[in-house]
């Protein structure tokens, strides 16, 4: 196994996070902390609590989800698709490096700064709630399922974008609607009953629903379904990675 | 064949057709001894960075084998890639990027530990060291193609591509480079470099490939090219204007100047008789004197348009011929 070139990628690639700290870190911080003030404080306030929790507690597994879903799809995007931008793509494919290998570098650098930031996002929480954590053992497992699976659709996503547009209409048109729809911010209960069953072919909510049981223990969906589906978007996300480079598929002509 | 004798790179019968239908490469076959510098000619859209792709990994090859060190690139992928240092033709490099962390990440991708000392004497040989802090951007078009090299040879290679080294950079740059060259050449680093530059290839190659169609013309040794295709030529300067040529040298197919102050008499310098003697004393016979004589050569250059022309003309005529059927 290539372990410096596995390493190298992951380097580079956290290398270039730190380089652009206020656009991976502070941004995100910064936007989250809006969203507390006002949906947990200022309306939150005026809003009864969910399942026993209070609104601005109830969010915060849902905005946890939103910045590990937007910014795993951005970072392993931005990271594949960039060399192929600027043409240093060369260098990756002319490497004694296997998929897995490049996969490892790419997907494991964007997921560990996804990781990083849900715990970031987590801490600021903490500044304006009283959190608490029934099962932090799941709840990281979510955390890092949710930005391994989302990390690879991003890395997908790079390799299928040949322009920037395409590669920001996953994250704005599918991924941040979906979130928004999938009970980051409210309780599908809360939905007349014909869009509860709509509701449920929305594959965020799984995803929502289980990270909120964690710190919670109330659930859209039993917590172990939601898993199931991590694990089963995981799976196929990575099948498709190692189709695209079996076959070069825009990668080698 | 022993090991001495096998060859550090052999193409056999690759061919490179593109889902277009194009045909990039059609058939190439060809061996590389270790320690060779070996130039490739060839206009543009010849086929020379298809080539060079399709041994590095980047191109698949759509038929034929090539082996590196008697790897096979496709079965032994890591083994051979390892060896292979490629140099592309663009300055494709992460612009914000420091120079010595884009070669140290050069050299973790392709498998070796990190190797503080030889990163150091990469940078110094290339003239970067005192660049090695400098994003990328802050770099002349110059010091990124040196830097491009350095991040080809940060894994120690033992086979070097070096995709148009030159294009676009200066006289003394492109001297530095040919300088560069024959270093790595000493040091047992096998070099295949493509070029347009036909001064570069007569400069420090040891053979010479001329591709044009996807197919290799010829690749020959650059001495025994030059003399079994190179034509030389014997230039009289009269010491009176000839008005036109008398008919006792008419049978030397001699050509005459506008002025009529010059005969030019064309050669070939493999055959038995070159026909200057009988020149010589046909001219003297008809009374023509000469003040001065000189012999000149034909170029690489002018070797390589003819090549280029000569198969472009076989490609229409066997094209054209198939229409016709």
């Amino acid at each position: 196994m290539n372990l410096h070139g596995v390493m190298a990628i992951y380097r580079f690639e956290m290398s270039r996070t730190r380089r652009t700290l206020i656009q991976s870190i502070v941004a995100p911080v910064i936007t989250t902390s809006l969203y507390f003030i006002v949906f947990g404080a200022a309306i939150g306030s005026r809003i009864q609590e969910v399942g026993g929790v209070s609104y601005g507690a109830f969010i915060v597994p849902g905005l946890i989800m939103l910045n590990l879903l937007t910014n795993s799809i951005s970072n392993a995007s931005f990271g594949i698709y960039f060399p192929k931008f600027v043409g240093t793509v060369y260098e990756l494919l002319s490497a004694p490096i296997s998929t897995f290998e490049v996969v490892l570098g790419y997907v494991g650098a964007a997921a560990t700064k996804s990781i990083m930031l849900g715990f970031i996002i987590l801490a600021t929480a903490a500044l304006f709630i009283d959190l608490q954590i029934a099962h932090p053992i799941i709840m990281l497992a979510f955390i890092v399922l949710t930005a391994l699976s989302f990390s690879l659709l991003g890395f997908i996503l790079g390799i299928w974008a040949d322009n920037f547009e395409k590669l920001s209409v996953v994250p704005m048109l599918v991924i941040t609607p979906l979130v928004f729809l999938g009970g980051s911010f409210y309780s599908t209960e809360m939905l007349p009953p014909f869009w509860q069953t709509v509701s449920l072919m929305n594959p965020v909510l799984y995803l929502v629903s289980g990270l909120r049981w964690s710190f919670y223990e109330i659930a859209e969906v039993n917590v172990w379904v939601s898993l199931g589906s991590v694990l089963m978007f995981l799976l196929i996300c990575f099948s498709i990675v190692v189709w695209m480079f079996k076959t070069g598929y825009k990668l080698r002509s | 064949m022993n090991a001495v004798d096998e060859p550090i790179l052999r193409v056999s019968n690759l061919s490179k057709t593109y889902a277009g239908g194009f045909e990039a490469l059609k058939d190439i076959s060809l061996e590389i001894q270790k320690g060779e510098i070996i130039a490739l000619l060839g206009p543009n859209g010849a086929g020379k960075t298809t080539l060079i792709s399709a041994i590095c990994g980047i191109v698949r090859p759509s038929s034929g084998q090539v082996t590196v060190a008697g790897f096979d690139i496709a079965r032994d992928y890591r083994k051979t890639r390892a060896l292979i240092g490629l140099v592309p033709q663009e300055l494709t490099t992460d612009s914000f990027e420091s120079v010595y962390n884009t070669v140290a990440f050069s050299r973790g991708l392709f498998g070796r530990a990190p190797n503080h000392a030889h990163l150091e004497k990469v940078l110094k040989d290339l003239s970067l060291w005192d660049k090695k802090d400098n994003k990328i951007i802050t770099l002349s078009g110059g010091m990124k193609r040196r830097l491009l090299i350095a991040k080809a040879l940060a894994h120690e290679p033992r086979v070097l591509f070096l995709d148009e080294p030159t294009a676009g950079v200066d006289v003394s740059l492109r001297k530095d480079m040919w300088k560069i060259v024959k270093e790595l050449r000493e040091s047992g680093v096998t070099i295949i470099l493509t070029t347009h530059y036909i001064e570069e290839a007569e400069e420090i190659a040891d053979r010479v490939g001329v591709i044009n169609n996807g197919e290799i013309i010829l690749i020959e040794s650059k001495t025994a090219l030059m003399q079994k295709l190179g034509k030389k030529q014997l230039i009289l300067d009269l010491s009176e204007s000839l008005s036109a040529l008398p008919a006792a040298i008419n049978r030397h197919d001699l050509a005459i100047s506008d002025d009529g102050m010059k005969l030019t008499y064309t050669f070939d310098t493999q055959s038995e008789r070159t026909g200057i003697t009988a020149l010589l004393d046909d001219l003297k016979a008809a009374g023509i004197q000469f003040r001065d004589l000189n012999t000149t050569q034909s170029s690489l250059e002018e070797i390589f348009v003819n090549l280029v022309d000569e198969s472009s003309e076989k490609n229409s005529a066997a094209v054209n011929g198939a229409a016709a059927e």
